[in-house]
C-alpha cells in the first residue's frame, strides 16, 4: 500500500514556509494549530483566574515550553519502532518510580506524588498515562486481534499493578486516568461484544453493592482516602460555588476579567481544577461551547489520525491518546458542571500546572510520530 | 505450544479498529452534548437563580452608626458630645503569625502601652474575631501613649491606631446623675433593643437621660454596600471591575436640652464635696429641674472609654456607693420637713384652726397610755400655735395634729403631694418611697402581730419618722408643689429637642399634675409664714438665711437614720459614723415670689438639718437668684454637633 503524502510532489500547491516547518517537523498542521489555540486560551484564563497574577502566568508558560519541546521532540526524533521497543522499559521503569515514590514520596499536597530530582520534580505517575497504553499496544501488536481471553486477562494485569500504586498514593483521579487508557486500548483491539456487554451489569452490581454495603461514616472515609484534598463538605463548596459560577456566567459571560465568583476567590481551585467554570463565568455558555468544540475537534483529528496508521501498536497507542484525552476532558468538564463527581482531574492544557500539561503533549507528539513515520508498505 | 496458531490479519484489524474508533466517536460526541446541555441548563434555564446567589456572594451590607446627639443645658452648654478618640487595633492575618504577635504584644508591654497583667484577656479578644478583623486592643489612647506608638510603629506589623467618635462629657463628674452615661452594650441591652438599629454601634445610654432618651439620641443607622472575597475581606475592586456599590448615609440623633442651669448644679455639687447626700432643685412654675446632684459622683467619660473590671468592681463596692442616684434611688425619713404637709392637712380638713394654741411640755402621751412620745426640745415649747409650731418645729405640736388626723387622712393628703409614689420624672432609676397606712401594713407583714396599726405609729409618722420615707426628688418636688400653691408638674429634665441638622429648638410643654385641690388661699399663706419665719432669727433654718437679698420660706429636718443599700455589710470601724442622723432640708425662694423650690438631704451628718443641709440649699439659692459673678467663665453655645 503506498501512502506516501510527505514524497516531494511537484503536483501538489506550493509550500508556505509554515508548512515547510511543520512538515519538517512532521508535525501535523491542523491538529498543532488546534492545540496552540487551546494553549492561547489556557494561558489568558489562568491569568484571570489567578487573580491577574503574572508569575503564575510566567510559570505557566515555562509549562508550556517543556511541553511544546516534548512535542516536538518526540513527533520528529521517535519513530513507531522506537516507541514500540521503548513501551516495556517506559513501564518497568515507571512501576518502579511509582514504588519509590510510594515508599518515601516526596510530600506535596499532602499526597506522596511527586518525585524529587533536585533539578526538577515530576510525578511517575504521569508516565503510567502513557506507558500503560503503549505496552498494552505493544503486547497486542504481535497477536491476532480481537484479543483472546488470556490477552484480555494479561492487559488487565498490565492496567492494574499501576493503578494501585497510584490509587495508594493517594490519587484517584489520575489512576481513573491511566485505568482508562488501558481499558481503551482493549476497546479499540476489539474486545467482544459480549464480554462488554456482561462485564458492564457485573461492574455496576459490584460497585452498587460494594458502595452500599458499607456505613455512611465508611463510604465518607473511603471517599476522604481516595480525595484527600476535597473532603465531603469541602466538594460540595466547590460544586456549589463552581455551579454560581456558570450559572451566573449566562449566555455571553460577565466579561474577561469580570468574574466575581473567580476574581473575589469563592470559586476554589479556580485556576486548577475548577478553571472550567471561569471560562463558563467570564465568556459564558458561547466560551464553554467553543472550548468544547476545539477538543472535540482535537479527539476527532487524533482518531483520524490513528486511523490512518499503519500497524497495531501505533493504532491503538495513537486511539488511546486521543481519547485519555477525551477522558481528561469529559471527567473534568463533568466535575465542574456538576454531573461527574469531584475528583482531581485538570481541563488538559489549560488548567494551570505542568505535568499534565507535558503528558499530554508528549502523548500528541506521540500520536504525530506515529503518523507522520508511516513507511511505504505496511510491516 | 497448543492450539492453532492465528494469522494476523491485516485489513481485519484495521477493520475492527476503525469501526471502534467510530463507535468512540459517536460516544465522545454524546458525551460531550451531555456536557453541553447540562451548561444550557446552567446557564440559560437557571441564570437568574444562580445570578442572584453569585450577587449575593459579593456584596456584603455594611452599617455606618449615627452620630450620637449632643445633651446641652438651658443655656447651651454641651454637657454631652461625641469626640474621636484613638484606639490602638490589630489585624490577626498581617501580624505575621501567632509569635510575631506574641513579640509584639510583649514589646507593646515594654514600652507601656498595654499591662502585662492584661496580655491573656487581649490575647483571647483577638483569637475570639476573624483573622482578617481590626480588633481594638486599647481604647482611648493618650497624646504620649500616641507619640510612643508612633515612633515603635515599624516594630508592630498589622497594629495600628484608629480612630472612631466616643461620648464624651466636657464637665466630667458634674451632673452625672442627671445625665447618666453611655457604655458597651451588653447583654441584657441586646434583648430590647433592635439589632438593625444598633448595627455598628457600640455604646448605648446606660442611665439617667442618655438611657431614657435613648431612641432620641441614637439616631438611624445608615449603609453601604461592600465588596468581599470568599473570606469576608472587604476588597475594593474585582479584577478589573468596579461596581457600583449604594450608600445610604445615616440621620444622626437629635439633640437634647435640658433644664438643668449648670451654675447651679455646680454650686449644689461644690456644696456636697466630701458629704453624701443629694440636691434637687425644681422650678416650681414648670417642674425644670435646675439641679440634680448626689454625691459621691463618678465620671461617666470612664464608662465610654470602656472600663477594666477592676475599675469598675473599685466603683460598685465603694463604701460610698457612688453608683447610687441618691437623689432618685435613695429613700430616706423625711423627718421634720414632712411637718408643712401635716399642718395644711389640719387646716384642710379642719381639726386645727391656725391661731389654736397646743401646750407642748416636752412631751406628748397618748390617752390611756404610758408611754411618752418627746419633743425634741426636751424643755418644752410652751404654748405653740401652728406658725411657730413649723417655724421651731415642734414635735409635740404635730404629734397632737397627727391623733386628730388619723392615719388615714395623713396617707391620703400626703399622697397628694407625692409621697409613697414615683414622681414620674423623665429618666429611670426613681424609687416610689413609702406613705404608709394601716392597708400597707397589712400587706407588708407576713406575721399577724404586726399586721395591726398601732396608734402610736401614727404620731410618728406624723414626725416624717417611722415607716415613711421619701427621696430626695420627692421632697423637692413636693416643696415645688407648695411654692406654687398647690399647682403641680412632673419633675422634667429635657425641656427641648432639637432635630439633627437643624437651629430650631422644639420645646416640650411642662407636664401639668392634678395638684392640690380645696386648700383655701388662707390655708396656703399660714404654712407660708411658718416656713418664712423659720428662716427668720429664732426659727430653726435661722442660720442658713442669715444675710439673704431674698425671703426664705424653709423647713428643716433630721432624722434617724435608715440605712441605704440592703447588701451593705456590717463594718465596725464606720459603723458609728453611719449611725449618725441625716440632715434634711426643703426650701423655697423669694417667697413672695418662689423661683426655685430646692430640697437637700446629706447622709449621717455631723449636725442638724439647718446647719448643715440649710447652707448647701443656701448656696443653690444663690446661685440661681443672685446675678452671676463677672469672673464667672464666659459660656459658649455651640451648636454645630460633633468633633
Amino acid at each position: 500500500m503506498i501512502l506516501d503524502e510527505f514524497s516531494p510532489s511537484r503536483t501538489r500547491r506550493t509550500l508556505t514556509a509554515g508548512g515547510r516547518t511543520l512538515r519538517a517537523l512532521r508535525l501535523d498542521g491542523p491538529l498543532t494549530g488546534v492545540l496552540a489555540l487551546i494553549i492561547c486560551i489556557g494561558v489568558l484564563v489562568v491569568y484571570s483566574a489567578s487573580g491577574q497574577n503574572l508569575r503564575m502566568v510566567e510559570h505557566q508558560i515555562g509549562n508550556i515550553l517543556v511541553a511544546v519541546a516534548a512535542l516536538v521532540l518526540l513527533a520528529r526524533f521517535s519513530t513507531p519502532q522506537y516507541l514500540r521497543l521503548f513501551s516495556p522499559l517506559a513501564y518497568v521503569v515507571g512501576i518502579l518510580l511509582l514504588i519509590v515514590v510510594d515508599l518515601s514520596g516526596h510530600v506535596g499536597k499532602g499526597a506522596q506524588r511527586w518525585l524529587d530530582l533536585g533539578f526538577i520534580r515530576f510525578q511517575p505517575s504521569e508516565i503510567m498515562k502513557l506507558a500503560v497504553p503503549m505496552l498494552c499496544a505493544w503486547y497486542m501488536h504481535e497477536r491476532p486481534l480481537p484479543p483472546r481471553f488470556k490477552d484480555l486477562v494479561v492487559m488487565a494485569v498490565f492496567i492494574a499493578i499501576p493503578t494501585a500504586l497510584v490509587v495508594v498514593q493517594p490519587d484517584l483521579g489520575t489512576a481513573l486516568l491511566i485505568a482508562a487508557s488501558g481499558l481503551i486500548v482493549m476497546l479499540l483491539a476489539g474486545l467482544q461484544v459480549p464480554i462488554i456487554l456482561l462485564s458492564l451489569p457485573v461492574l455496576a452490581l459490584a460497585a452498587w453493592g460494594g458502595w452500599h454495603f458499607v456505613h455512611e461514616y465508611q463510604r465518607e472515609r473511603i471517599l476522604t482516602f481516595l480525595n484527600p484534598q476535597s473532603d465531603r463538605l469541602g466538594a460540595g463548596y466547590h460544586i456549589i460555588q463552581s455551579q454560581i459560577a456558570i450559572g451566573s456566567g449566562g449566555v455571553f459571560g460577565k466579561g474577561y476579567m469580570r468574574g466575581s465568583q473567580a476574581q473575589l476567590d469563592f470559586l476554589p481551585e479556580s485556576s486548577t481544577d475548577f478553571i472550567f467554570a471561569v471560562i463558563g463565568e467570564e465568556f459564558g455558555l458561547l466560551g464553554q461551547l467553543l472550548v468544547l468544540t476545539l477538543y472535540a475537534f482535537v479527539i476527532g483529528r487524533g482518531l483520524y489520525l490513528a486511523m490512518q496508521a499503519q500497524d497495531t501498536f501505533s493504532r491503538l497507542t495513537g486511539g488511546a491518546i486521543a481519547l485519555g484525552f477525551f477522558v481528561y476532558v469529559f471527567v473534568n468538564s463533568g466535575m465542574v458542571s456538576g454531573i461527574v463527581p469531584v475528583v482531581g482531574v485538570p481541563l488538559p492544557l489549560i488548567s494551570y500546572g505542568g505535568s499534565s500539561m507535558v503528558t499530554i503533549m508528549a502523548g500528541f507528539g506521540i500520536l504525530m510520530s506515529l503518523h507522520s513515520h508511516r513507511k511505504l508498505v505496511g510491516s | 505450544m497448543v492450539g492453532r496458531v492465528r494469522i494476523k490479519d491485516h485489513w481485519g484489524e484495521r477493520r475492527i479498529f476503525t469501526f471502534r474508533s467510530l463507535v468512540a466517536g459517536v460516544i465522545v460526541a454524546l458525551l460531550l452534548a451531555t456536557v453541553a446541555g447540562r451548561l444550557f441548563f446552567l446557564q440559560v434555564l437557571r441564570y437568574d437563580y444562580y445570578s442572584e446567589l453569585s450577587q449575593g456572594n459579593r456584596v456584603r451590607i455594611e452599617p455606618i452608626p449615627p452620630s450620637r446627639g449632643l445633651i446641652l443645658d438651658r443655656d447651651g452648654l454641651i454637657l454631652a458630645d461625641n469626640m474621636p478618640a484613638f484606639q490602638l487595633e490589630v489585624e490577626r492575618d498581617q501580624a505575621g503569625g501567632m509569635r510575631q504577635l506574641d513579640a509584639s504584644l510583649e514589646r507593646l508591654v515594654k514600652i507601656g502601652l498595654l499591662d502585662a497583667e492584661d496580655l491573656p484577656r487581649i490575647k483571647r479578644t483577638i483569637l475570639s474575631h476573624r483573622p482578617y478583623e481590626s480588633v481594638p486592643i486599647k481604647l482611648e489612647l493618650t497624646d504620649r501613649e500616641m507619640a510612643m506608638f508612633a515612633v515603635h510603629r515599624f516594630e508592630f506589623s498589622g497594629f495600628d491606631v484608629h480612630t472612631r467618635l466616643s461620648r464624651h462629657y466636657p464637665f466630667g463628674p458634674l451632673a452625672v446623675h442627671a445625665l447618666g452615661y453611655v457604655a458597651a452594650i451588653s447583654a441584657r441591652d441586646l434583648a430590647h433593643i433592635d439589632p438593625a438599629i444598633y448595627a455598628g454601634t457600640t455604646l448605648i445610654g446606660k442611665l439617667g437621660v442618655e438611657r431614657a432618651y435613648e431612641s432620641v439620641l441614637h439616631g438611624k443607622p445608615g449603609f453601604r454596600e461592600v465588596l468581599v472575597n470568599a473570606a469576608g475581606r472587604p476588597v475594593s475592586k474585582e479584577g478589573s471591575y468596579r461596581p457600583t456599590l449604594k450608600v445610604q448615609p445615616p440621620v444622626a440623633g437629635s439633640d437634647l436640652i435640658l433644664s438643668l442651669d449648670m451654675r447651679v448644679q455646680r454650686a449644689a455639687e461644690n456644696a456636697l464635696q466630701g458629704l453624701r447626700g443629694a440636691v434637687v432643685a425644681i422650678d416650681p412654675s414648670n417642674g425644670n429641674i435646675v439641679a440634680l446632684a448626689s454625691s459621691p459622683a463618678f465620671d461617666p467619660n470612664e464608662f465610654a472609654r470602656g472600663l477594666t473590671d477592676q475599675e469598675y468592681a473599685a466603683l460598685v463596692h465603694d463604701p460610698d456607693t457612688p453608683l447610687i442616684n441618691r437623689a432618685l434611688a435613695g429613700a430616706y425619713p423625711p423627718g421634720s420637713t414632712a411637718k408643712p404637709y401635716y399642718a395644711l392637712a389640719a387646716l384642710h380638713y379642719g381639726v386645727m384652726t391656725p391661731d389654736q394654741r397646743i401646750f407642748c411640755p416636752g412631751y406628748f402621751r397618748l390617752p390611756g397610755s404610758r408611754h411618752l412620745y418627746h419633743c425634741w426640745k426636751h424643755r418644752g415649747h410652751g404654748e405653740i400655735s401652728m406658725r411657730r409650731a413649723i417655724a421651731q418645729s415642734c414635735d409635740v405640736y404635730f404629734y397632737t395634729v397627727a391623733n386628730k388626723l388619723g392615719i388615714d387622712r395623713m396617707h391620703h393628703f400626703l399622697s397628694e403631694f407625692g409621697f409613697g409614689k414615683a414622681t414620674g420624672i423623665d429618666i429611670p432609676g426613681e424609687r416610689p418611697g413609702l406613705m404608709p397606712s394601716p392597708g400597707w401594713k397589712r400587706r407588708a407583714f407576713k406575721n399577724r402581730a404586726n399586721e395591726v396599726w398601732f396608734p402610736g405609729e401614727t404620731l410618728i409618722v406624723g414626725i416624717g419618722q417611722g415607716y415613711m420615707l421619701a427621696t430626695p426628688l420627692q421632697l423637692a418636688h413636693a416643696v415645688a408643689t407648695i411654692a406654687a400653691r398647690g399647682r403641680e408638674f412632673k419633675p422634667r429634665l429635657v425641656i427641648g429637642i432639637r432635630p439633627p441638622g437643624s437651629r430650631r429648638v422644639i420645646g416640650l410643654p411642662p407636664k401639668p399634675e392634678p395638684g392640690i385641690r380645696g386648700v383655701t388661699p388662707d390655708q396656703w399663706n399660714v404654712v407660708y409664714e411658718g416656713m418664712e419665719q423659720a428662716a427668720r432669727p429664732g426659727g430653726t433654718a435661722a442660720r442658713m438665711a442669715a444675710g439673704a437679698p431674698y425671703q426664705i420660706a424653709a423647713k428643716t429636718g433630721t432624722a434617724q437614720v435608715f440605712s441605704l443599700g440592703k447588701n451593705q455589710k456590717y463594718n465596725a470601724r464606720t459603723i458609728k459614723a453611719r449611725l449618725r442622723d441625716n440632715a434634711l432640708f426643703i426650701s423655697f425662694a423669694p417667697a413672695d415670689d418662689p423661683k426655685l423650690a430646692v430640697a437637700v438631704m446629706v447622709e449621717n451628718a455631723t449636725g442638724e438639718g439647718g446647719t448643715v443641709a440649710g447652707p448647701i440649699a443656701r448656696k443653690v439659692l444663690d446661685a440661681y437668684l443672685l446675678p452671676a459673678k463677672p469672673a464667672a467663665p464666659a459660656k459658649t453655645s455651640v451648636t454645630v454637633k460633633g468633633p
